[in-house]
């Protein structure tokens, strides 16, 4: 049994729980209720007054085609910026667990890109991808209009992508690192002893003990794509070309910002919201089950 | 079945060198149990065989065949581990099935030898659980039938018992002993435990500071061991020693406080010795008999069968096991008698055997 604290009466228990409580209404609960409330009314731009409309912003945003885009972009991106990601850190993890010569500089530097603010790592990308000055201006002068993310939508969803990817990989190397580390190493040994060679290890032995990691991560990248990702579009694209990597989170900003319709936005949060709930239970209802907890 | 030849082994980590230089043969079929505190070596040396570390200096054959630069799963060996090391994802039949399903052996004919393995180690009704839901004994069987699957040509093992409980532990160590019998493979058998050591070995290797400090039957070293630490190490309690300087009659001990008459046979005169005797050998005597040393009872620890009585001579702490039913209080004298041929004598210096001396009398004069 684990040892707990407790108290005589449940009053002392709730007033140490008030700061915590009242910090979670005021940051959760009272904007989510009040998203909710806006997405059942029409806000005036300006202040003075709304309109009760009931569910018509959600049908007006559904019905519109622009917003489906939104959706399918937001999909490809948590999709293939998770997998990127993950794959990536888990490849690094796995190399550095068998101390491979450079493993302590991995591990340093790996663990930086997670420190640095989105729009920060943004602006770098920026940068670095740019069609006329960046790294892929060598690739241009070859192939000339290889590259331009500024026109072609699938080069801005690629590199939204890479930025993105770039600042999880270090995330997820962390915890794939801890989680190889956890395993013991008499565990390997007697694999070894076994016969087993290290891709056969690695597939037999180690990945099945690091599926519990691997879920958390899965579950973490997928909401963070969703989230995380504001500061990313904003600076590399801003929704462009042509709406391409206008992801769900940044169509909320920039219709409720820019086009000052906040009750549409609230009807996005909301359906946002709704979204990533769904995903976190399919993955708890399904994936879950091939996770061996040890 | 295999022999194996380690020739002048070494191994250091960076700058540090944890077996110096080790020569070892072991025959086909026997079973040798590598004894020594923690720290000395053993382990590493038996992972060296093994494959699991690199051998830094010299030559481990197994079967004639050099096998330093060879993988673990080239060797032959199959290993038991200290902790079990098994697959917390696994069912056991999977566990105990592995390095066939490694080395591609079809379905059938892995459940037949699952299903033989599980027989001999009483198994067979937990095949299907995973580890976590095994008693301690249970899984260290479970680790045995990984390793007796493979029908490999030698057997290590990394203190297998030593997670164990006491009752457990017995009980185990009789089924390794009757396993080995049966399958007569090569085992090799690491332990810092000595009543494991004693009664599990064919032949024991006594390892100290990363070097063989004797290797024998395990009467040999128990009657003759080779170096003060051998001395000390094997047999419980500890052999006593006392400190003495060889005269011309005899040796004078404890500072020139007692002295004991023997010939001294070809060691100068002033040479440093320390003089050993087991305190199974040693009788208790009423004070003041002729040819016995005086002493004073600090403690006495009751075992059932016998007790050990831990006694003061001028100041040095001196032991007697005894299973006469004596009682002597703290504080009380007694004497203490034995027979020269049970007197061990080790050079102060280098700590290895003396054979130098041989009694002149009977019983010694003190």
């Amino acid at each position: 049994m684990e040892k707990r604290v407790t108290f005589s009466s449940w009053t002392i228990g709730i007033l140490f729980a008030v700061p915590q409580l009242l910090l979670i209404f005021t940051f959760f609960y009272w904007p989510a209720g009040q998203a909710v409330y806006w997405s059942l009314t029409l806000q005036q731009p300006w202040g003075g007054g709304n309109i009760w409309v009931g569910l018509d912003n959600f049908r007006s945003i559904l019905a519109n085609a622009d917003y489906w885009n939104s959706i399918t972009a937001s999909l490809v991106f948590a999709g293939i910026s998770t997998g990127l990601a993950m794959f990536v850190g888990l490849v690094l993890a796995a190399l550095t667990d068998r101390q491979l010569t450079g493993s302590r500089f991995y591990r340093v530097v790996l663990i930086w890109p997670y420190g640095i603010a989105a729009p920060a790592l943004a602006m770098a990308f920026r940068f670095i991808l740019a069609p006329e000055a960046g790294f892929m201006a060598v690739v241009n002068q070859v192939w000339p209009g290889f590259w331009d993310p500024g026109l072609d939508g699938t080069d801005a969803m690629a590199s939204i992508i890479i930025a993105f990817s770039w600042k999880y990989v270090g995330y997820n190397f962390i915890f794939f690192l801890a989680a190889f580390q956890a395993i013991p190493r008499s565990l390997i040994e007697a694999a070894a002893m076994d016969g087993s060679g290290v891709v056969r290890r690695f597939w037999d032995i180690q990945f099945p003990l690091i599926t519990p990691t691997i879920f958390f991560l899965l579950v973490i990248n997928i909401t963070e794509s969703f989230q995380d990702s504001f500061g990313i579009v904003d600076i590399m694209t801003s929704g462009g070309p042509a709406n391409a990597t206008n992801l769900m989170v940044y169509k909320i900003y920039s219709d409720g910002f820019k086009g000052l319709d906040y009750s549409g936005a609230a009807a996005q949060s909301i359906i946002l919201m709704v979204l990533i709930v769904v995903l976190t239970i399919f993955q708890f209802r399904f994936i879950e089950r091939r996770v061996h907890y040890r | 079945m295999a022999s194996i030849t380690i020739r002048d082994v070494k191994k250091s980590y960076a700058k540090m060198q944890v077996v110096h230089g080790v020569d070892l043969d072991i025959a086909s079929g026997e079973f040798v149990v590598i004894l020594g505190p923690s720290g000395c070596g053993k382990s590493t040396l038996l992972r060296m065989i093994a494959g699991l570390e690199d051998i830094s200096g010299g030559e481990i054959a197994i079967d004639g065949t050099v096998v330093n630069k060879l993988e673990p799963r080239e060797r032959g060996c199959a290993m038991v581990f200290q902790n079990y090391a098994l697959y917390p994802h696994m069912s056991v039949a999977q566990n105990i099935g592995y390095s066939l399903k490694v080395a591609g052996v079809p379905a059938a004919e892995r459940q037949l030898r699952i299903q033989a393995v599980a027989r001999t180690l009483e198994l067979e009704h937990l095949l299907d659980r995973k580890p976590m839901a095994l008693s301690g004994g249970q899984r260290q069987r479970v680790a045995m039938g990984r390793a007796m699957i493979r029908e490999p040509k030698v057997f290590l093992f990394d203190e297998p018992l030593s997670n164990l409980d006491a009752k457990l532990r017995v009980q185990m160590r009789s089924e390794i002993r009757k396993l080995h019998r049966r399958l007569n493979a090569t085992s090799v058998f690491v332990t810092h435990d000595q009543v494991e050591a004693m009664t599990l070995a064919d032949r024991l290797v006594v390892m100290n500071g990363g070097r063989v400090e004797q290797v024998g039957t395990p009467a040999q070293i128990y009657s003759r061991p080779a170096s003060r630490f051998v001395a000390t190490f094997v047999g419980a309690p500890a052999m006593n020693i006392l400190e003495g300087t060889v005269e011309l009659d005899g040796v004078s001990l404890l500072g020139g406080s007692r002295r004991l008459a023997m010939a001294r046979a070809g060691l100068p005169v002033g040479t440093k010795v320390a003089m050993g005797i087991r305190p199974e050998a040693v009788r208790l005597v009423a004070p003041g008999t002729a040819g016995a040393l005086d002493a004073t009872v600090d403690l006495v620890e009751e075992l059932g069968a016998g007790r050990v009585i831990y006694v003061d001579l001028d100041g040095a702490p001196f032991s007697v096991m005894t299973s006469e039913a004596v009682h002597p209080e703290p504080g009380s004298a007694v004497g203490l008698r034995f027979s020269p041929d049970d007197l061990h004598f080790f050079s102060s210096d280098t700590g290895t055997r003396l054979e130098v001396f041989k009694a002149s009398v009977p019983e010694p004069v003190f």
